[in-house]
């Protein structure tokens, strides 16, 4: 028994070894050989990240690869933290994200990372009132107040003040938000807390928060299903969804103190209406400009400005090159903003900056 | 006349090997015996494994909270103040509940398919309920977001509230939405399971028992009361368990229905929140060691919860199998 049992302790060792002594990578002095082989394999690139664009995303990939048959992109839309964390560990090519990293994940990347915005895109406040027919306005107290479960009917006097024309039903407001952690409710919280100091205080600012009042659903898809199911609710929810299920939404008031609805045109206010800083990350919400919505925000790739692989990091610089000029086109039919053009010349600039080792990713471009 | 063969040439002669006490055995017997065994530490080292992974996980909170995670009603990701209680609570609740539906349903379908269905509806029907398990719980989830939740909201909930409004489990705004919703839809995923195991401990029960009932005059409902379903109880407990534990671990379609909101209610027409559902809501997106940390104990928690009420359950069905079988009439 025990010569056979060291027969296949050996072969189990043996098969070990055929692996461990398989041949190592090639050293640096054939890389460039190695790269040019690759080349005509195609570059593969994966990214990871935010759910908020995936459809402007997804087109984009298709449509380049069509361009490029050889440079495969495959984009997983697991939330922006996904995206920040998978980026950070360097299991994935590009991230993306909604709200920009914050100093604590900064500090967690093991190399300078670029914020590229790429497009932009709208919260919306989308409700289910049988009974009203023109869009509903709604100030920024008024939407705070039903968030905080202070202003609980329909028929509530400060609802009323905005929308004298509106038969408004004597129901409960049904509030429903996001329960999975999400860019969207960052966002939209995000512009709760600038408009109400007592919101940011008592409830605060992020992806998950503690809501004082309301229903969780699962999902963009989820806060659409139960509004358009259940009369009387309010939910937030990005732009497509609202616009592809046809659900209203509602006209908010601006910082101007106009009530805008979500049009792509009052998003490209709100951009044009920001001037955005070297670091290339800005809110958008509540921004100045009469016709800004007020729910904006930009939505960014995350890329490292020195790429470890020179093909991987060059084809992914075009990619977004692409996607920032080319493939801004297709913003309009999938509900979101293009970047503006001021802001695309500070955009490319950081582009241009991208390198791997001394080399520049984008001479060519 | 006496027959007297030697057989043993018809025996093949087999590969012999010896172990370390000399005895000779077979040596695929050897093989097979040490392969099952090796499959079965895997399976207990996978298990070691992740429970050690999870309490390395969730060490951060450990510390900050210690036992007052279990007893802390705030989840609060903003603040970074984290305990399990509602999730807690709405887990094992929704979990009850569904088994609350599910039993009766299980064990009537289960006499029925073994004891009272005529031979050619045995088959079909007892496929069709087995079929039911095989349903995506997406497809259960979204089928309790358009068709249940309205149906709860405008039918059930407020005939409830208009009969048994008095009792504190049926008071509160209606939403469809909430731990009753949830209860429904698991109670009809563990169903299939609990029934068609119930009806394989039913058929397993010897017929004489039946016959020997039915024999001294009983009638069918008694030859199942008092000669079936005695005989059968312990594995019908099992059934229970079985069903028990999918409840636990379910995660997308209860998500969908329950409302997701970390507080602790009576009412039935309240939101709740399981663990499973938490953890599924919140891991992608959060970021911060100490979230992370603490949605890995709730896992560990969801693990210790599931082994609790397995424990209960061995001892109970350890309990009913010791005592004597048979009822009375």
């Amino acid at each position: 028994m025990f010569a056979r049992r060291d027969l296949l302790v050996g072969l189990v060792l043996t098969l070990v070894a055929c692996k461990g002594s398989q041949p190592a990578p090639a050293p640096a002095a054939s890389e460039a050989a190695s790269a040019a082989v690759k080349k005509d394999e195609g570059v593969s690139l994966t990214g990871a990240g935010a759910t908020f664009p995936y459809p402007l995303y997804s087109k984009w990939i298709s449509e380049y690869n069509k361009l490029n048959p050889n440079v495969k992109i495959n984009y997983q839309s697991i939330g922006s933290g996904g995206g920040i964390r998978q980026i950070t560990a360097n299991t994935v090519d590009f991230g993306a994200t909604d709200a920009p990293m914050n100093a604590d994940e900064e500090k967690q990347a093991p190399a300078k990372l670029f914020h590229i915005p790429a497009t932009i895109g709208a919260v919306v406040v989308a409700y289910n009132l049988p009974e009203v027919t023109s869009p509903l306005k709604l100030t920024p107290e008024v939407l705070v107040g039903i968030y905080a479960g202070k202003i609980r009917m329909w028929n509530d006097p400060k609802i009323k003040a905005d929308n004298a024309d509106a038969k408004l039903p004597a129901k409960d407001i049904s509030v429903i938000y996001r329960t999975d952690g999400s860019g969207t409710t960052a966002v939209f919280t995000g512009y709760l807390g600038k408009v109400s100091s007592d919101w940011k205080e008592k409830v605060g600012v992020g992806k998950v928060v503690n809501w004082p009042t309301g229903l969780g659903a699962k999902g963009n898809e989820g806060v659409t299903g139960q509004v358009k199911t259940t009369p009387y609710t309010i939910g937030y929810i990005e732009r497509a969804y609202a616009s592809q299920n046809k659900l209203p939404m509602a006209e908010l008031k601006n910082k101007a103190g106009k009530f805008v609805a979500p049009s792509i045109e009052a998003m490209s206010a709100a951009a044009d209406s920001v001037e955005v800083p070297d670091e290339l990350f800005v809110s958008l919400s509540n921004s100045d400009g009469d016709a800004a919505y007020p729910i904006t925000s930009y939505s960014y790739l995350l890329v490292y400005e020195n790429a470890k692989d020179a093909v991987k990091g060059e084809a992914l610089a075009k990619y977004i090159w692409w996607g920032l000029h080319d493939g801004q086109k297709f913003s309009k039919d999938l509900d979101y903003a293009p970047i503006p053009a001021k802001v695309l010349a500070k955009v490319e600039r950081r582009l241009k900056e991208l390198r791997s080792g001394d080399k520049k990713l984008l001479s060519g471009a | 006349m006496s027959v007297s063969h030697d057989i043993s040439p018809l025996i093949r002669p087999r590969s012999k090997i010896l172990t370390r006490f000399g005895r000779e055995v077979n040596w695929g017997d050897f093989a097979f015996r040490r392969l099952t065994a090796l499959l079965a530490a895997l399976m207990i080292a996978a298990l070691l494994a992740m429970i050690a992974a999870m309490v390395h996980g969730s060490a951060e909170s450990l510390r900050t909270f210690g036992l007052g995670f279990v007893s802390s009603e705030i989840w609060n990701p903003v603040r970074d103040v984290y305990g399990a209680l509602p999730f807690i609570y709405g887990t094992i609740a929704s979990s009850v509940l569904a088994l609350c539906f599910a039993v009766p349903i299980s064990l009537g379908v289960a006499i029925f398919l073994s004891e009272l269905a005529p031979a050619w509806l045995r088959d079909p029907v007892g496929f069709l309920v087995e079929l039911l398990a095989a349903v995506p719980s997406v497809v259960y989830g979204l089928w309790g977001i358009f068709v249940l939740a309205p149906w709860l909201r405008d039918t059930v909930e407020p005939f409830l509230a208009s009969t048994l409004g008095f009792l504190p489990l049926f008071q509160g705004q209606q939403r469809g939405f909430g731990m009753l919703a949830g209860g429904i839809i698991l109670a009809i995923m563990i169903t299939p399971t609990i029934s068609s195991v119930s009806r394989e401990v039913l058929r397993a029960v010897p017929s004489a028992l039946r016959e020997g009932a039915l024999g001294l005059g009983a009638t069918p409902w008694e030859a199942v009361r008092v000669a079936v379903l005695p005989y059968a109880r312990s594995g019908l407990i099992g059934a229970t368990i079985l069903g028990l534990g999918r409840a636990l671990g379910e995660t997308m379609a209860i998500t969908m229905v329950i409302g997701n909101r970390s507080e602790i209610s009576v009412s039935l027409f309240a939101p709740s929140y399981t663990m499973a559902s938490v953890i599924a809501n919140e891991f992608s997106e959060a970021t911060g060691s100490l979230y992370l940390s603490a949605l890995a104990e709730i896992g560990l928690l969801l693990f210790v919860v599931t082994v609790l009420l397995n424990i209960v359950a061995r001892l109970l069905v350890w309990r009913v199998g010791t005592v004597p079988v048979g009822g009375r009439l």
